[in-house]
Parts: C-alpha cells; sequence; structure tokens
C-alpha cells in the first residue's frame, strides 16, 4: 500500500490559490483516475478536481470553506501495489497535473482534519443566474444568503446583497487572472507574429452539404473544423505544441487544443479539447458542445483547464478581420481566427466574391522562427482547403 | 400547441440552452447575439432545441430566423401554421 498526496493543481498559469467548495467523495470511497473528487472555486468558476490515479480515498485534508495555495495538500489517497505500476501513457493525457507545484507549499488556513474550524460540507445550490450576476457584481457567492425554503441562492439574493455593498468591483476576480497571465506572457515570451489569408468558399460549401444531410442535432460548426485542422498541423510540425518550462521546450505527443471560449458578461476561458489530432470530427463536436454548456454553467473539470498543448482563439462572425493573439504560458503558441466574410478574390486571374478567412499565429521565438510559423499557417490552409480529409 | 403558448416555451427553450441567461432580463425585439454575445454554437443548440420541442425541421439558412426571441416566435408559429 502506498499513500500519495491528492494537492489541488494549478489551474491556469497565474493560479495562486483556491477555495473548497465541497467533496465529492468520503473517506473510504474507491476512485479512478478521473473521478472529479472536489469541487474548488477560482476566479475562473467551480472547477471540478480530478484524482490523478485510482485507489481508495484515506483522509481528507483541506475542509470546504478553506482557501488553500496551489501545491497544498487537498486529501490522502491510498493507492493499492497493483494500481502502483506505472501506465503506459500511451493513451492517458500527458498533461495531468503539467504545471510545477511548490516543493514545500504552507495552507493558507490551518487545516486540521476532523476540526469543526469551517461551514459544513453541505454544497449550496446557486442559479446560474444568480452565479452569473455575483461574478459581473464581483461579489463573493460564499457571502450571500439565500432567501427561498429550498437553500437556494437565487439572483434577488445576489442583488439585495449589491444594494447594501454597491461598490463591489466588477468581475475583479477574472479580470486579474487574466491580466496577470497575459503580464506573464508579454513579460518573459517574446512573441512573433504571423498572418495568412485564404478562400474559405471550399470548406463552408463542404460543410453546408454536410449539414443539410444530418438532422440538426448532428450539425457541425466551422470553428471544430478548424480545431481539427490545427490540431493536425502541429503534429507534424515541430515547435508549437507542448509547454516551455525552465528555459526548455517540452513537446507533447498528443495534442491538446485549447479553445477560447467567451463567458457572458465578460472574461474568457480556453479549457482544451483533448486529444483532439485523433478524434473525428463528430466526437469533436461533441465534446465541444459539451464543454461550452460546462464552461457557462460554471462547471469544468481540472484536466480540461491543466492540459492544453496549444490554442485556437477565434472571434466568431460579424467580428473584425484579424485578430492578434497573445501566448497563453506555458504553451508556446496560439492560432487566432478573423470573422470570415466575402471579399473580392483573385483565382484563376478573375476576381471574384469569395468567403475569406485570415488566420494568424503567435509563436514563441525562444522555440521557433517565422519559417516553421509560416510553414504551420500554410499547412492549416491546406487542411482546410480539404475538408474531407479532416 | 396554442399560438399564444408559444413564446412562453420559447423563453424556457432559451434559457435551457443558455442557462446563465436571465429569463427576466430578454428583451424580445434584442439581437441575442448584440444581447448575450449569442455565437455560433448557442444558435445551434438554440436551433436544436426548437427543432425538438416542435417537431419541425430549421435548415441551417434559417439561423438567422431565430437571431431574437421574437423573431424565433414568429418563426415557430409560421411553421407549426404551414403544417396544419
Amino acid at each position: 500500500m502506498i499513500r500519495v498526496e491528492f494537492r489541488l493543481p494549478a489551474l491556469g498559469a497565474d493560479m495562486e490559490s483556491g477555495t473548497l467548495t465541497a467533496w465529492l467523495k468520503k473517506p473510504g470511497d474507491r476512485i479512478r483516475r478521473g473521478d472529479a473528487l472536489a469541487v474548488v472555486e477560482t476566479s475562473k468558476g467551480l472547477i471540478d478536481i480530478e484524482a490523478f490515479e485510482d485507489g481508495v480515498l484515506e483522509e481528507l485534508v483541506a475542509q470546504p470553506g478553506a482557501t488553500v495555495p496551489v501545491g497544498a495538500v487537498l486529501a490522502r489517497i491510498a493507492r493499492e501495489s497493483a494500481a502502483a505500476a506505472p501506465t503506459s501513457g500511451a493513451t492517458a493525457p500527458q498533461a495531468t497535473p503539467p504545471m510545477p507545484v511548490p516543493e514545500k507549499p504552507e495552507p493558507v488556513a490551518p487545516t486540521i482534519p476532523g476540526a469543526a474550524a469551517t461551514p459544513p460540507p453541505s454544497r449550496r445550490r446557486i442559479s446560474p443566474a444568480a452565479r452569473r450576476r455575483a461574478h459581473e457584481l464581483g461579489i463573493d457567492l460564499a457571502s450571500v444568503e439565500s432567501s427561498s425554503p429550498e437553500e437556494l441562492v437565487r439572483i434577488e439574493d445576489v442583488e439585495r446583497l449589491h444594494k447594501q455593498a454597491p461598490s463591489l468591483p466588477q468581475r475583479a476576480g477574472m479580470r486579474a487572472t487574466i491580466g496577470a497571465a497575459m503580464a506573464r506572457s508579454k513579460r518573459e515570451i517574446p512573441h512573433y507574429y504571423l498572418a495568412h489569408t485564404v478562400d474559405f468558399g471550399a470548406t463552408r460549401d463542404w460543410l453546408s452539404q454536410f449539414n443539410a444531410s444530418v438532422p440538426v442535432g448532428e450539425r457541425l460548426i466551422e470553428v471544430v473544423l478548424l480545431v481539427k485542422a490545427v490540431a493536425l498541423a502541429v503534429s507534424n510540425i515541430e515547435g508549437f505544441n507542448g509547454h516551455f518550462h525552465d528555459g526548455q521546450f517540452r513537446r507533447s505527443d498528443l495534442v491538446h487544443v485549447g479553445t477560447a471560449i467567451a463567458l457572458r458578461g465578460g472574461g474568457l476561458v480556453a479549457p482544451a479539447l483533448l486529444d483532439a489530432g485523433r478524434k473525428d470530427l463528430k466526437s469533436l463536436m461533441r465534446e465541444f458542445s459539451d464543454l461550452v454548456t460546462r464552461v457557462r454553467s460554471g462547471h469544468m473539470r481540472s484536466t480540461e483547464l491543466t492540459s492544453a498543448t496549444i490554442t485556437l482563439t477565434s472571434l466568431g462572425a460579424e467580428a473584425v478581420d484579424v485578430l492578434f493573439p497573445v501566448i497563453n504560458p506555458p504553451q508556446v503558441a496560439i492560432i487566432g481566427a478573423g470573422a470570415i466574410a466575402e471579399r473580392p478574390w483573385v483565382s484563376d486571374g478573375k476576381v471574384a466574391l469569395r468567403p475569406v478567412l485570415t488566420m494568424t499565429l503567435a509563436a514563441d521565438h525562444r522555440v521557433t522562427d517565422g519559417r516553421a510559423g509560416s510553414r504551420l499557417l500554410r499547412r492549416i490552409a491546406d487542411l482546410l482547403a480539404h475538408p474531407e480529409t479532416l | 400547441m396554442e399560438p399564444k403558448d408559444i413564446p412562453a416555451r420559447v423563453l424556457v427553450l432559451l434559457t435551457g440552452v443558455a442557462p446563465d441567461i436571465d429569463p427576466a432580463s430578454v428583451v424580445p425585439d434584442r439581437n441575442l447575439r448584440d444581447q448575450f454575445d449569442f455565437d455560433s454554437m448557442d444558435t445551434l443548440h438554440f436551433a436544436t432545441a426548437i427543432s425538438h420541442e416542435f417537431g419541425i425541421d430549421v435548415a441551417e439558412q434559417e439561423y438567422a430566423q431565430l437571431a431574437s426571441l421574437a423573431k424565433a416566435c414568429d418563426y415557430v408559429q409560421r411553421k407549426l401554421a404551414t403544417r396544419a
């Protein structure tokens, strides 16, 4: 029997701590790698923290309500010796948890097992509208009291508290998190930028035909094709897929494409579509659909927030033509997609109106140069021009 | 379903696909993209919900007719009327 510590992973480049909201398992429960063990509130919302290995949950160290630093021990897991053999790693996501954690973290609040220093571990129900409003107003949900008999925290409860404290900063938490990560990126990463404009007509025609041939629930959207094209392209061109740690780039064999998802009311997160290069479009669409729904209702998983090896950001229809993205450390590249719009386009010596897409790349000069970046964008364009191969 | 019941039903579908929207805040005539940053995934989810709920086939070219709550209600009403 080997005892292992279940620690709070870093769920973003500059996350320092999180607040344990609830335990989803109790001591004695058998757990499997990937099971959600705890819910932690961060500036990105509520995140399900998943187990890194199989075993039996032995002891809960942190109590609900406690704010703990990244790397702090949350619980202890007894790993049976048979399960202690290293997994082959051929199929499992590699990057769990990819962020280095401090060697000897000290908890912010004392976490004594069994001590009743924190509120009871009941998991309060909070309506999505209340959560969003609280986030907009920068209100800590722990301070909101429910006025309903079912103990559900509703938007009225948040509004009532807001009227009592009208000067609270708006969405301070998430904005500060994005600001810290992007400041670190701009400070540490020597970005270079490239752009490439392509005729998106063949891709769009293929997509329209495909969507007309399937029921509405099985249709695809353009960004899923982009995810797949990016994943395939970075699998073959070295230096864009992986993480930069301790002065060194480490490539990842699997491609986990972080996909920037905007939150209504401001802010964004970029959770990963895991192993996107080896999934077909139908599976990717299903997973992306599920991911967007969970992100917006505040239920992401820790592996999705820590695993991305490259990011795709698309501003969507009716946005601007070109965006210049900022790399999300410890990644080394990010692909941007502007709005697809009708523009005059020269083909076979004639000018015609075509749907046109400008893709951009921001990449890390410590790892690659513009020539490699140019190959990457051209490769993505080639793949998009032949959507049947995706 | 009576035509007068359609708006309430469509609003339930809308907040079902976008649970982070407060139903009381929806302005019927305002574009969902402007009002709630609706993107292509939201639009697809909304079209799928309408299609399943009312048993109508929403073609991709018709998504623009779901751009606001009021437009979506008109669309459903029209589709149901032509089927009757």
